[in-house]
């Protein structure tokens, strides 16, 4: 498969006009994403992570400074950069299956592997059995995981990531954060991870981009050198994962803590978000 | 529960001899009707004609309320060179059209099939309109992000989108037209149809067989409602609840 280019982000700056006023969402973003790298990113709600997000995918046009992907502008979408959005966004009027297959409905491969392509895919998540259900009848949890499919089922080089376990319960996304990193390790994907889980960024990232509010601004990135498959109760992975949590504080309170996304299906077996950036 | 009462209390007004007015004719008297209607013909003679007007005007109508509403939902040249003057004309009666329609369509069945297909038209192009404009801005950014073509995002995005809200259109134009069926039969007066056989009923005092017509458009309307709503449900069966349900 075609491999992944540079990603350099440098200067980046981002502003919505909400009723005639400026609102600075992004300053000054510098950072560069080497080909086939894990790049977690943690910040509290609101700053910008989202943003960032769709910039990089090609959905937003109006911004100042750049976005190179090996030295060239980032025009629009392009199949070779997927994304998990923060919300499922799947199409309730199609299957599982058909979902899945809308991210190869413009891919150049022969019908039969797609076939077995999104097999294998609806497997990778779990949902065998599933594949002629509709999305009103899955759980939160279930329709993130056929987006995660969706997103993956056609091989992008670069791979966003908006915060895609959240609506998960434990098992179920520690089962996914290794099959992404397999996924990762096997096919040298560029992967750009946000999620609000200190834990889940160090165990999957190369590097931990932390970033402040109010404009979003990168606060530190945080390398991660350690081998995988990474141990979480490893004394270097809890300092390295003090050191992050430590960048949060100094910050107000409540821009620390994270409301839940989405109330009604957050698993019950996590802490309550109160305690998340507890060290 | 409403109408066996309502029956009940018909039958034993009339039983009892509770009114005299020649207006209230017992149950037996329509049933009598009915079967001499139907036996004889004249109910089928009326009703074809009626149906087959409103399933033409409707076809017409919505056929023509679809392209128009979707024109106006896809297109903002479209929307902003045709929009205002249909959104006023709109706003007239419906029953105002009629002096019009006779003027260039005479009396005939061709007037009447206008103004049904007047009557579907409106609903349609709405709810059409209403339905393309409120696709969600979440799911044409998953089309860009799958790089859809304009056709891709016009079928596979757009239209599943929209149908829903174009359902409500037809199913209203559905009603709309029938209604307007029996509202061209009295307005432009001339050939047959259920709603003339109603005429013909008030003219010479035969309550029963106006009472006989007055059920027969109920069931007509009922069916109609209900083969759309099965339609309807079969069709947009992934939004999970049954719309049909009477
Ligand atoms: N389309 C938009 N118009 C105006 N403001 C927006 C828009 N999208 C996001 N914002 C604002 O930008 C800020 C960052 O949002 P977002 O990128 O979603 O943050 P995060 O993902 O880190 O929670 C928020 O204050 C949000 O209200
Ligand atoms: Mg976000």
């Amino acid at each position: 498969m075609a491999h992944a280019g540079t990603l350099t982000i440098s200067n980046l700056s981002k502003q919505y006009e909400v009723k005639g006023e400026v609102l600075p969402v992004l300053k000054d973003i510098t950072l560069t994403i080497n080909p086939g790298e894990f790049v977690s990113i943690v910040g509290s709600s609101g700053c910008g992570k989202s943003t960032l997000l769709r910039l990089l995918i090609g959905l937003e046009e109006d911004y100042q400074g750049e976005i190179l992907l090996d030295g060239g502008r980032i025009v629009g979408t392009s199949l070779e950069r997927g994304i998990v959005f923060q919300e499922h966004r799947l199409f309730p009027w199609l299957s599982v299956e058909k979902n899945i297959g809308l991210g190869l409905l413009n891919a150049k491969v022969p019908e039969e592997e797609k076939r077995r392509s999104i097999q294998e895919h609806i497997e990778l998540v779990g949902l065998s059995g599933f594949e002629t259900a509709y999305p009103y009848q899955l759980s939160g949890g279930m329709a993130q995981r056929v987006a995660i499919a969706r997103a993956l089922v056609n091989r992008p080089e670069i791979l966003l990531l908006d915060e895609p376990f959240g609506a998960l319960d434990a098992l179920t996304r520690a089962h996914l954060q290794q099959e992404l990193h397999r996924i990762w390790q096997q096919e040298s994907i560029t992967m750009i991870l946000v999620t609000h889980d200190v834990e889940e960024a160090i165990y999957l990232g190369d590097k931990v981009v932390v970033m402040e509010p109010r404009p979003g601004r990168v606060r530190r990135i945080v390398p991660v050198a350690l081998a995988h498959p990474r141990d979480r109760a490893a004394y270097e992975f809890v300092r390295i994962k003090e050191d992050v949590m430590r960048e949060f504080i100094g910050q107000p309170a409540e821009e620390v803590i994270e409301p839940p996304l989405r109330a009604h299906d957050a698993p019950s077996d996590r802490l309550p978000s109160t305690f998340r950036f507890a060290v | 529960m409403l109408p066996l009462g309502l029956f009940v209390l018909w039958w034993m007004a009339s039983k009892y001899g509770w009114s005299q007015s020649p207006l209230l004719v017992p149950p037996g008297k329509v049933w009598a009707t009915a079967v001499e209607q139907t036996t004889s013909g004249q109910l089928w003679i009326g009703l074809r004609s009626s149906l087959w007007r409103d399933l033409a005007g409707f076809t017409i109508g919505a056929s023509a309320g679809l392209l128009f509403g979707a024109a106006m939902g896809l297109s903002r040249l479209f929307e902003n060179t045709i929009g205002p003057s249909f959104h006023t004309l709109k706003q007239i009666s419906l029953f105002a059209w009629i002096p019009l329609i006779s003027v260039w369509f005479g009396l005939g069945d061709t007037a009447k099939v206008a103004f049904l297909s007047l009557a579907a038209f409106f609903p349609v192009v709405l709810n059409t309109f209403e339905g393309i404009r409120s696709v969600p801005r979440e799911s044409i950014e998953v089309a860009r992000v799958f790089k859809f073509s304009r056709w891709q995002l016009l079928t596979k995005v757009v239209f599943p989108s929209a149908l829903p809200s174009i359902f409500t259109g037809i199913h209203l134009g559905l009603v709309y037209a029938w209604l307007a069926t029996l509202g061209a039969e009295y307005l432009l007066v001339s050939g047959k149809g259920i709603g003339n056989t109603m005429i013909d009923g008030r003219e010479h005092f035969w309550m029963d067989l106006v009472l006989f017509g007055v059920i027969v458009v109920g069931l007509v309307g009922f069916s109609l409602t209900w083969i759309a709503g099965h339609v309807e449900a079969r069709l947009l069966r992934w939004r999970g609840t049954s719309v049909a349900q009477f």
